[in-house]
């Protein structure tokens, strides 16, 4: 018996070792590209690991090309995104959770709908909107979309109904106003979900390409998905330039997976179970 | 709680304020919007929308184009959808075994998931060189001769699949390891007491159980197949000859490279109404498969 359930571990091991495997190989190969010179790009066989070590794409990247703005850039368009969605939807997911009032399912189920219409679909008349407004072009038109996420109004609505009415109730008959119970109660009982959701956006809009590739066009605003992609049609095939600058721009995020992975890993499952 | 007290009206509405403005401003007006668009023509930049009636849905219908692209989008839903779910609900299963050291695998398979779309594109375009790539030098390790991958019409729509299913496996594997947690473990007992073997425990209880967590993944890889854009217009720009053109690669490009607006709203409506048709059928399909406890 021990020996089946032995020989069960190993194997389970070894299957996921190797997609693993497969799954990383191309970044291995990104940091090897990215280390080459121009020369050993071409070079036949391929060099697995380059006999000359070369910085010169980092030094391009990084000296020669916007990508500490555009990380700046991406840095402050994800905090502001991420940060309006929280607020936004935590804000409506208590009243959706606590409240009845007229038109509360109607309005709920046209939320729910949306949910079905891509951005693709609207993106062209909100550019519309937002360049009449003055706003294309500007940090504040990629954030403001993100003020509507049906996503996080309904994983917080959930949430919160299990919050007891009992601590609401104590809060009001101690003279407490609503917005105070929402800061000093429903947000500091809402913790996890709030840190899933924080995760969870701020990778989507730290990747997101779609909309910022339409609003921003000016070079000195773009976010570094953009910025890789616009480099990309540029350098087509200088692929150590490529691979630096893919490598930069993925450090930020794997930097904060390192420190909060659990929490990444622990809100999708969540999402599964649902 | 359910009484309502006057004063918490103007709190309700408060709260639900920014929520209501961006769902009016992000959503619905522009829904109404790109439908009135949709029967105008207008290259935004100078002038107003001219309405010119169903001529925008005339000249997509009358065209070769507009087949073209929603075969290759057949063509990637056939491949991916199967693949993707197929590999996820093993490595799923590979995770629910509880063996020793899975946790480590589960952080490391999330890695291309947190890889934007633009940076995972590069990275595989480089590797699928035909000539000087990762994946053909490997396969020449052992003799095989692969293909141009990118640039032969007959591998390009392959290739934005495999690519795909790398990056979205860590993902939706996590997602069904979180349905296949829930299942209570006494059922697998009460099973393995009654004699069943493995094929039969997975048909009979694994997967009606997890079912509702397939349907999630079914309808959400469904709606990102019709929403293909990042690996393509990175890995091969809709080349070679059409061959990877999609729908929302035509919005962006009929929109905001030949800035024929109207054209490209109209696209965008039928890309609206092919989601949400599929979506109201699987809903529909779903009491047929789909087990809820």
């Amino acid at each position: 018996m021990n020996k089946k359930l032995k020989l069960k571990s190993l194997s389970v091991i070894a299957i996921l070792f190797l997609i693993t495997a497969v799954s990383l190989v191309p970044f291995l190969w990104m940091i090897s590209t990215s280390l080459k010179n121009s020369s050993a790009l071409m070079a036949v066989p391929i060099e697995w690991i380059p006999k000359k070590v070369s910085f010169d794409s980092f030094v391009k990247v990084l000296k020669e090309l916007p990508f500490l703005k555009s990380l700046m850039n991406s840095v402050a368009i994800t905090l502001g995104s991420t940060i309006l969605t929280l607020v936004s939807s935590s804000l409506a997911a208590f009243i959706f959770a606590k409240f009845e009032f007229k038109f509360k399912n109607l309005i709920f189920i046209l939320f729910l709908a949306s949910m079905m219409v891509p951005i693709q679909v609207t993106g062209i008349p909100i550019f519309i909107i937002l360049t009449k407004l003055g706003l294309n072009n500007s940090f504040i038109g990629v954030i403001a979309p993100s003020i509507f996420n049906v996503f996080a109004i309904f994983l917080l609505r959930q949430y919160m109904k299990n919050i007891s009415n009992e601590f609401i109730e104590a809060a009001l008959i101690d003279g407490a106003n609503l917005f105070q119970v929402y800061l000093k109660i429903i947000v500091p009982m809402s913790l996890v979900p709030l840190t899933t959701l924080f995760v969870i956006n701020f990778m989507s809009y730290w990747n997101d390409y779609f909309w910022p590739l339409i609003i921003l066009t000016d070079p000195n605003k773009v976010t570094l998905p953009v910025l890789l992609s616009k480099l990309n049609t540029q350098y087509a095939t200088e692929y150590n330039t490529l691979m630096a600058g893919s490598l930069v721009s993925m450090t930020p995020i794997l930097v904060v997976y390192t420190f909060a992975q659990k929490y990444f890993i622990r809100g999708i499952q969540e999402g599964g179970i649902k | 709680m359910k009484k309502l007290h006057k004063n918490f009206k103007f709190y309700i509405i408060i709260f639900l304020i920014p929520c209501s403005i961006g769902y009016l401003i992000f959503s619905l007006l522009p829904m109404i919007s790109a439908l009135y668009l949709s029967f105008t023509s207008w290259d935004v930049i100078g002038g107003t929308p001219n309405f010119i009636g169903a001529e925008n849905y005339q000249n997509i219908f009358d065209g070769d184009e507009f087949y073209r692209v929603m075969g290759n989008t057949f063509k990637f839903i056939i491949l991916y959808i199967p693949g993707i779910i197929i590999s996820s609900f093993l490595v799923a299963i590979l995770f629910d075994t509880k063996v020793k050291g899975v946790t480590g695998f589960r952080i490391l398979l999330f890695i291309p998931v947190l890889t934007s779309w633009v940076a995972g594109s590069i990275i595989w375009k480089s590797a699928l060189n035909g000539q000087y790539g990762l994946i053909n030098n490997i396969l020449g390790l052992i003799g095989i001769e692969g293909p141009g991958w990118l640039t032969d019409t007959k591998w390009s729509m392959v290739s934005v699949v495999l690519v795909s299913i790398w990056k979205d496996l860590g993902f939706f594997s996590l997602i069904i390891f979180g349905g296949l947690r829930g299942i209570d473990k006494t059922v697998y007992e009460a099973a393995e007491i009654d004699g069943a073997n493995s094929f039969q425990t997975l048909r009979r209880i694994t997967l009606p159980l997890v079912s509702p967590t397939l349907f999630f993944v079914l309808i959400t890889t469904m709606i990102n197949s019709f929403q293909l854009f990042p690996q393509v217009m990175v890995m091969t720009g809709g080349g070679p000859l059409g061959s990877t053109q999609v729908i929302v690669e035509r919005i962006y490009t009929y929109g905001f490279k030949y800035f024929n607006m109207g054209y490209a709203a109209a696209l965008s409506m039928i890309l609206l109404i092919v989601i949400v048709s599929i979506t109201i059928i699987q809903l529909i399909l779903q009491k047929k498969w789909v087990f809820y406890e």
